[in-house]
C-alpha cells in the first residue's frame, strides 16, 4: 500500500502517516454538539469558550472542530470572532482547526483568519460539480484540506457502489481539475445504523468497511473519516451495547482503512474489555454474519437491564407492593394502571388525603429528586405530573369531606403571564415541575393585569409570585407589577421568567422596583431550587445574597456601559452599509398589492418545520434529528418525537389549526432619515404608510458598518424602483378547543405539545410563505431551488425580520403593517396593549428581497436617534423610551 | 523549468545582501529622499529606502552591480515595503504599482547587462515582496485579542498591486520575504495566484519566514515545520529563512526545512546579531566560516544575505558557495 500522510499545521505541525493511530477530532467546541459551548457563544461569553477549547487541546485532542452553525447566532461572526481568540492562546493555537460548517460563507471567512493549514468540514457534490469545483479551489488556494461527504445530487450515499461512485467521481475532480493533493482528501462515508430491525439496513457496517477498504486500494493516499456514534442508533439508552459497537465499529473501521473520526471519547468502551458473549454479538450485527444477528443483539440488551426499554412489556413491577406501584407509575409516567392502583391505596390506607400525602407524594418526591440531579428530563417530569393528575383526580370525590382540613403545602405560588403578553408555554411547564415538587401552584392564565395578580396572590396568602412574559415590552410589564407590589407593601419573593427576560435584566432595572426577594429564573429546572431556597429556612440569607449578588451586577453593567463607545445617529449614518444596486435591485412583484393566504393545509406546511426549537422548549438541547441519538437526552427526545408525531398526524388528519395569512407587496422608497416610505407599486407617488427603522450606534471595528434595515432598500436619489413586503400569518385558531379538552383530562404534558406544534406550524408557515413569495408573488428568485434543510439553513435569497425581534425590536411597526394588510380583518390576529399577537402562534413582518440583506442585532441605541426616531414616529420622547427601553444606553429621566 | 530552476542544478545560486545597509554608506538627506518630484510632499520621507527608486535610481542601480560584481546570482528588487500598505506610513499608497515596476526595471537592466558579459552565468531577478508593517493573525492591542489592524482582503489586495508591478517590471521571480506572520504569506501567496492566472503566466515564487529569537518560532508563533507545512499549497521554487539570527543561529532551523522541503531550500541570514548600537559587526570572513556548513552539509541551494550584510560579505559567501558537488538534492518533479 502506498503511503498515506496528511499535514496538517497550528503553530505547531500535525503529521498524520501510517503509523499514526487513529486521530480523534475534539468536538466540543461545536455548538451542535455541545450544549455548554452553544450556550456560551450564545450568551457571547467568549472568554469562557476559549477555556472549553483549551480543556480540550489540554485533554489531548489533536485537531479542535469548531462549529457554529445555529439559527440564533450569527454564524460567520462567531467562528471569525472565535477562531481569532483562540490564535492568540498559543496552547489551543497549538493545534490545527477543523473549520466546520454547513454554510460556504462561514468556511470561507474563518480560511481567511488561520495562519495554519487547516480543515474544512465539509464540501460535496450535492449541489453539483460546478460549485464543488469553486467551493474546492478556494480551499486549495488558502492550503486546506478538506472532508468529502459521500452526497451528490442524487443524495446521500448508502450502499458500497454509490460510495465508490461518489468518492471515485469527487477524488477525480479534485486531482485533476482542481489540482488538489490526494493528501488532502478525507473522505467521510456516511456511517449508518444497524440493527433497525429493517433488512436493507443490515449491510450498512458492512458496506461502510468495504467502502473504506475499496478506498485505500484504490485511492490509497486518501483519508477515511466518520461520525461513529451513528452506528448504534437503535440502542439508544443502552450505553453498554452502544459502546461495545463503537468500539467495535471502530475496530474494524480502522482495519478496513478508516483513521480519522469524530467519536465521543466517554461513549467508547476498550475494545479488548468488551465482554466476549456481547463482542460476539455485536460483530455478528455489524459484519452481518447471522440472519437472526439483529434478534440476538435486542435480546441480550433486553435481558441486559442497563437499557430502560425492552421490546417485550415487563410487567414484574406489577407484583410489588401498591405505594411502590405507584411510585413506578408516576417515574415512568404511566397511566394505564392507576386508577386501578390508587383504588386499592384507597382501601388499604383508608384516608384520601394520606393516599395523597403519602404514596402518591412520596412518589413525585422521587421524581423530583431524580430531575434535580439530572436523571430526568423535562418530558419525563410532566408525564408524571400527568400521572399524579390523574390519580388526584380520581381521588377528588372522597376528598371533599376531608376537604377543610387541607394541609398546607411546600409553598403557594401565584403565576401569570403579563398584561399584554400571551405566552404561556414555559409558565405551564413551571407550573408542572413545581405542582410535582409539592408547591400549590395558582396559574392566573395569560394577559394578567398587576393588580389581579397582587389582589390573588393576598387573597390566596400565596408565598411567592412568578411573572413570566416573552415580547419585550413584557419586561416593562414587570417592572410596573414589581412596582406595585412594592407600593403594597408586599414582602414576598418575586420570580422573574420568560424567553426575553435576563438575569442582568432583573438586576439593572427590576431590583430597583422592589425591595422584597427577587430572583431571574432562566429555566424551568431552576424554579423548584429557586422557591425552596426562598420560602425554606434560610429564605432571609438567600434572597440577601440574591440581592447582593444583583447589586453587583448591576453596578458591573452600568460601569460597563459607560465604557463602550457609541456613535452620533449622523455618523452611524456615515458608516452606513451600501449594498450594490447595479445588480441587486430586486424586479417588481408579479402579484403586486394585498393578497389573503386562506388555502394552506397543515399536510402541505409540515415539510417545513423546523423541529430543534421544538425540543427546546422541552429542555432538550441539541440539533434535530441528531438529537434523538444524543448519549444524554436522545431516549428522551425520541419519546417526545412519537408523541409529538402522534398529535401531529391528527392534526394534519383534521387540519384542526386553520392557517391564515396575509401578504403585501408594496413599491418602496428610504428616506434620509432610516424610515421606507410604502407606495403602491404602480404609482410610487401614492403613499401607502412608513416603516421606521433603527441604526446601530455602537461603534464598530474598521470592516464592520453600522446597519439598518433601511440600508436594504434603494435610497430616493438612486432613482431605482425598489419593493419591500410585510406578511402576517397565524396558525393558532382553533387551538383554544384542543387545549381546553387536554386540560380538562388533566393533561398538561399533551397541553403542552399542542401548543409548541401549533407554535411551530406558524413558524413553517413563515417559511413557507416567504418561498412562494420569492418564487410566485413576487418571483424574485423564481428558479429557487433548495431542500428544506436549506430553508432552515436561510441558504436563500433575501430575508424577513420580524417587529420586536433583534433587528428591529420596536413593536410598533405591528400597527403599521396590521393597517397595510388589515391583518385583524383577514386573519384573525389581534394585537393587545403591549403588541403581542393573538393567537400566539402568529408570525408577522416585513420582505426583503435584495441579496446583501442579512440579519443582524440592533444593540444599543443612544439619546439621540431616540428623540429623532420619536419625531419620526410623531410621539413623544418618554413613549418610545418605554417602548425601546431595553434598548436604550443610558438610563431614560422618567424612568419608574 | 525556468532559466533559474535549470541554474540551480548546476550551483548553489548566490542572493545578494542587504540594500539598507548599503543605502546608508551614501548618507542621504531628506532633500535626497524627495528629490524634485516630492519637493512640496506634506511628511517626511527621509528612511523610505524604497522611494530611492524613484528619487534616486542611479543608486539603486550601483547597489545591484556591486552585488552582481561580488558573484551573485539573483538581485533582490528595492521593493521591501513597496506596498500601499506599507507607503501608506509616508502618505504614499498611490505610488506602489510605479515603485516597484520601476524597481524591477532596474534590477532587471542591471542582470541583463551582466549576463551579456558572462551568458554561462545568468542574472536573476527576485522581486522581493515584504511583509508589511500590519499582522493578519496577531492583535496588535493586547487589550482586544480578538482585534487585528489588517485583512486577509486587504492584504491581497495590495501584495497582486505590488506583484503585477515587479512582474510588468521583468522581475524573474517573486520572494516573499521575512514572513513573521504567516497569515501575511497565505495573503501574499494567494495574490502571485491571482496575479498569475491574471497573466497567464508561471512564475517561480520563493518563500523566506523569520524566526525571531531563540524560541524557534515565528512572530505568529509557528515552529519551522509547521511554517512550511502552512505554505506548502502553492508550487515553490524555495523556502528558506532569512533576517533576525545570524548564520550560526540560523542554522538549526535552515536544517529542518532541508531535511523536509519538497522544493529549493534558501538562506539569508544577517551578519550576526546586531550590537548594542544596532550595528551589524561581523565581518565577511567571520560570516562566511559560519556559512560554511550550509555548503558542506548540503543544506541549501540558494544562499545569501539580509541585515549588516554587504557586496564583500556576498563575494565571501560565493566562494564558499563555489563548491558544485555541496547541491542540496531535490526532486525535480516537485519544482
Amino acid at each position: 500500500m502506498s503511503k498515506r500522510v496528511l499535514t496538517l499545521s497550528g503553530l505547531e505541525p500535525l503529521i498524520i502517516t501510517e503509523e499514526s493511530n487513529f486521530v480523534n477530532i475534539g468536538e466540543r467546541t461545536n455548538v451542535t454538539g455541545s450544549r455548554k459551548f452553544l450556550r456560551l457563544i450564545r450568551e457571547g461569553n467568549f472568554d469562557d469558550a476559549v477555556e472549553v477549547a483549551r480543556e480540550q487541546v489540554e485533554g489531548g485532542a489533536q485537531i479542535i472542530d469548531v462549529n457554529m452553525d445555529e439559527g440564533m447566532i450569527d454564524g460567520k461572526e462567531a467562528m471569525v470572532h472565535f477562531l481569532k481568540l483562540i490564535a492568540a492562546e498559543p496552547e489551543i493555537a497549538r493545534v490545527p482547526v477543523m473549520i466546520d460548517s454547513s454554510k460556504w460563507e462561514i468556511i470561507e471567512a474563518g480560511l481567511k483568519v488561520v495562519q495554519g493549514k487547516c480543515v474544512v468540514n465539509s464540501i460535496s457534490l450535492k449541489e453539483g460539480e460546478e460549485e464543488f469545483k469553486r467551493q474546492a479551489s478556494i480551499i486549495r488556494r488558502f492550503g486546506a484540506a478538506t472532508v468529502v461527504m459521500a452526497f451528490d445530487e442524487k443524495g446521500q450515499a448508502d450502499s458500497f457502489e454509490r460510495r465508490v461512485e461518489i468518492c471515485q467521481r469527487a477524488y477525480r475532480v479534485l486531482t485533476e481539475e482542481v489540482g488538489f493533493a490526494p493528501g488532502d482528501i478525507i473522505f467521510d462515508t456516511n456511517v449508518f445504523p444497524v440493527a433497525t430491525g429493517m433488512d436493507e439496513h443490515r449491510q450498512n457496517a458492512l458496506d461502510f468497511f468495504r467502502a473504506a477498504e475499496w478506498l485505500r486500494t484504490h485511492l490509497p493516499e486518501t483519508h477515511i473519516s466518520g461520525g461513529v456514534s451513528n452506528v448504534s442508533f437503535s440502542f439508544r439508552g443502552n450505553p453498554a451495547v452502544r459502546e461495545a459497537m463503537h468500539s467495535s465499529f471502530l475496530y474494524h473501521g480502522i482495519q478496513h482503512g478508516m483513521n480519522m473520526g469524530i467519536v465521543n471519547p466517554t461513549m467508547l468502551e476498550v475494545y479488548d474489555e468488551i465482554e466476549p458473549e456481547l463482542l460476539e454479538l455485536v460483530e455478528d450485527v455489524l459484519l452481518d454474519r447471522r440472519i437472526d444477528a439483529t434478534e440476538r443483539l435486542l435480546d441480550y440488551a433486553d435481558t441486559n437491564k442497563s437499557s430502560r426499554k425492552g421490546k417485550e412489556r415487563d410487567l414484574t413491577w406489577r407484583e410489588g407492593a401498591v405505594h411502590k406501584r405507584l411510585e413506578y407509575s408516576l417515574v415512568k409516567g404511566i397511566t394505564e394502571f392507576i386508577e386501578e392502583d390508587t383504588r386499592e391505596a384507597l382501601d388499604v390506607i383508608g384516608s384520601p388525603l394520606s393516599v395523597i400525602e403519602g404514596p402518591l407524594m412520596d412518589g413525585m418526591n422521587v421524581v423530583g429528586n431524580l430531575f434535580g440531579t439530572g436523571k430526568m428530563f423535562l418530558p419525563q417530569v410532566v408525564k408524571s405530573a400527568r400521572v399524579m393528575k390523574r390519580s388526584v383526580a380520581w381521588l377528588t370525590p372522597f376528598l371533599e369531606k376531608e376537604q377543610s382540613e387541607a394541609s398546607r403545602k411546600a409553598g403557594k405560588i401565584v403565576l401569570a403571564t403579563v398584561k399584554g403578553d400571551v405566552h404561556d408555554i414555559g409558565k405551564n411547564i413551571v407550573g408542572v415541575v413545581l405542582a410535582c415538587n409539592s408547591f400549590e401552584v395558582i396559574d392566573l392564565g395569560v394577559m394578567v393585569p398587576a393588580n389581579q395578580i397582587i389582589d390573588r396572590a393576598i387573597e390566596e396568602d400565596a408565598d411567592a409570585i412568578g411573572l413570566s412574559g416573552l415580547i419585550t415590552p413584557s419586561l416593562d410589564e414587570m417592572i410596573h407589577v414589581a412596582a406595585e407590589m412594592e407600593r403594597r407593601r408586599m414582602t414576598i419573593p418575586l420570580l422573574i421568567g420568560g424567553a426575553t427576560t435576563s438575569r442582568v435584566h432583573t438586576a439593572v432595572k427590576i431590583l430597583q422596583a422592589y425591595s422584597g426577594p427577587l430572583v431571574h429564573v432562566s429555566d424551568a429546572s431552576l424554579a423548584v431550587p429557586v422557591l425552596s431556597g426562598l420560602t425554606g429556612k434560610q429564605a432571609q440569607a438567600v434572597a440577601g445574597k440574591t440581592r447582593e449578588e444583583y447589586e453587583k451586577l448591576r453596578t458591573q453593567y452600568l460601569e460597563k456601559g459607560s465604557n463602550k463607545t457609541y456613535l452620533s445617529i449622523e455618523d452611524a449614518r456615515a458608516n452606513a452599509f451600501h449594498p450594490k444596486w447595479e445588480a441587486g435591485v430586486p424586479s417588481p412583484p408579479r402579484q403586486p398589492g394585498v393578497t389573503p393566504i386562506d388555502h394552506v393545509t397543515l399536510r402541505e406546511l409540515e415539510p417545513y418545520i423546523d423541529w430543534t426549537p421544538y425540543f427546546k422548549t422541552w429542555g432538550l438541547h441539541g440539533k434535530f434529528p441528531d438529537l434523538l441519538e444524543d448519549a444524554v437526552v436522545g431516549e428522551e427526545a425520541t419519546n417526545v418525537w412519537h408523541d409529538t408525531q402522534e398529535m401531529l398526524r391528527e392534526f394534519v388528519a383534521s387540519n384542526m389549526l386553520q392557517p391564515k395569512g396575509v401578504i403585501g407587496l408594496f413599491g418602496a422608497v428610504k428616506t434620509a432619515d432610516d424610515s421606507v416610505r410604502v407606495t403602491e407599486v404602480s404609482n410610487s407617488d401614492h403613499t401607502l404608510a412608513h416603516f421606521h427603522f433603527l441604526r446601530q450606534q455602537q461603534k464598530k471595528h474598521s470592516k464592520a458598518y453600522n446597519h439598518s434595515l433601511a440600508d436594504f432598500i434603494a435610497p430616493e436619489k438612486s432613482g431605482l424602483a425598489d419593493h419591500i413586503g410585510c406578511f402576517a400569518v397565524t396558525s393558532g385558531h382553533g387551538l383554544e378547543s384542543i387545549v381546553k379538552r387536554y386540560e380538562a383530562q388533566g393533561d398538561d404534558y399533551r397541553s403542552i405539545i399542542a401548543k409548541a406544534l401549533a407554535d411551530r406550524f406558524a413558524e413553517a408557515f413563515a417559511e413557507y410563505l416567504h418561498e412562494k413569495v420569492r418564487k410566485l408573488y413576487w418571483g424574485y428568485a423564481a428558479d429557487e431551488t433548495l431542500s428544506n434543510e436549506d430553508l432552515i439553513r436561510e441558504a436563500y435569497r433575501g430575508i424577513r425580520p420580524a417587529p420586536g425581534y433583534p433587528a428591529c425590536p420596536d413593536h410598533l411597526e405591528k400597527e403599521t403593517i396590521w393597517k397595510l394588510l388589515n391583518v385583524e380583518e383577514v386573519c384573525g390576529i389581534s394585537l393587545t396593549e403591549s403588541l403581542a399577537m393573538y393567537p400566539a402562534a402568529s408570525v408577522s413582518g416585513y420582505y426583503f428581497a435584495h441579496p446583501e440583506s442579512r440579519y443582524f442585532g440592533l444593540g444599543k441605541i443612544a439619546r439621540d436617534q431616540v428623540e429623532e426616531y420619536a419625531l419620526r414616529r410623531g410621539l413623544n420622547t418618554e413613549e418610545i423610551e418605554r417602548w425601546l427601553s431595553s434598548q436604550l444606553n443610558y438610563e431614560p429621566k422618567t424612568f419608574a | 523549468m525556468t532559466r533559474i530552476q535549470e541554474a540551480a542544478h548546476q550551483r548553489i545560486l548566490v542572493l545578494d545582501g542587504a540594500m539598507g545597509t548599503m543605502i546608508q554608506r551614501h548618507k542621504l538627506t531628506e532633500e535626497d529622499f524627495r528629490g524634485e518630484r516630492f519637493k512640496s510632499h506634506p511628511s517626511p520621507l527621509q528612511g523610505n529606502n524604497d522611494l530611492l527608486t524613484l528619487t534616486r535610481p542611479e543608486i539603486i542601480r550601483e547597489i545591484h552591480d556591486t552585488y552582481f560584481e561580488a558573484g551573485a546570482d539573483i538581485a533582490e528588487t528595492n521593493t521591501f515595503s513597496s506596498t500601499s500598505i506599507a507607503q501608506a506610513d509616508y502618505g504614499l499608497q498611490s505610488l506602489a504599482y510605479e515603485l516597484n515596476l520601476e524597481a524591477a526595471r532596474i534590477a532587471r537592466a542591471s542582470a541583463d547587462a551582466f549576463t551579456l558579459k558572462t551568458p554561462d552565468k545568468p542574472r536573476f531577478v527576485a522581486g522581493s515582496v515584504g511583509p508589511t508593517n500590519k499582522t493578519a493573525s496577531i492583535s496588535p492591542d493586547v487589550n482586544d485579542p480578538a482585534y487585528r489592524g489588517i485583512t486577509f482582503e486587504e492584504l491581497v489586495t495590495a501584495y497582486s498591486e505590488q506583484m503585477t508591478g515587479l512582474l510588468d517590471g521583468g522581475a524573474d521571480v517573486l520572494l516573499i520575504e521575512t514572513v513573521f506572520d504567516t497569515l501575511n504569506a497565505k495573503a501574499a501567496l494567494y495574490a502571485s495566484r491571482e496575479v498569475m492566472n491574471h497573466r497567464a503566466q508561471e512564475v517561480p515564487v520563493m518563500i523566506s519566514g523569520t524566526i525571531t529569537d531563540a524560541s524557534g518560532r515565528t512572530l505568529s508563533g509557528q515552529t519551522a515545520e509547521a511554517f512550511m507545512i502552512s505554505v506548502s499549497h502553492e508550487p515553490l521554487l524555495s523556502i528558506g529563512f532569512n533576517c533576525a539570527l545570524g548564520a550560526e543561529q540560523l542554522l538549526p532551523y535552515v536544517d529542518i526545512l532541508a531535511r523536509k522541503a519538497n522544493c529549493l531550500v534558501s538562506a539569508h541570514p544577517n551578519a550576526g546579531l546586531p550590537n548594542e548600537m544596532g550595528e551589524y559587526d561581523q565581518t565577511p570572513a567571520q560570516m562566511a566560516e559560519q556559512i560554511r556548513p550550509y555548503i558542506q552539509r548540503k543544506l541549501v541551494n540558494i544562499i545569501g544575505g539580509c541585515c549588516g550584510t554587504t557586496p564583500d560579505h556576498i563575494r565571501a559567501i560565493a566562494a564558499e558557495a563555489a563548491d558544485a558537488n555541496a547541491i542540496r538534492m531535490f526532486k525535480t518533479e516537485t519544482l
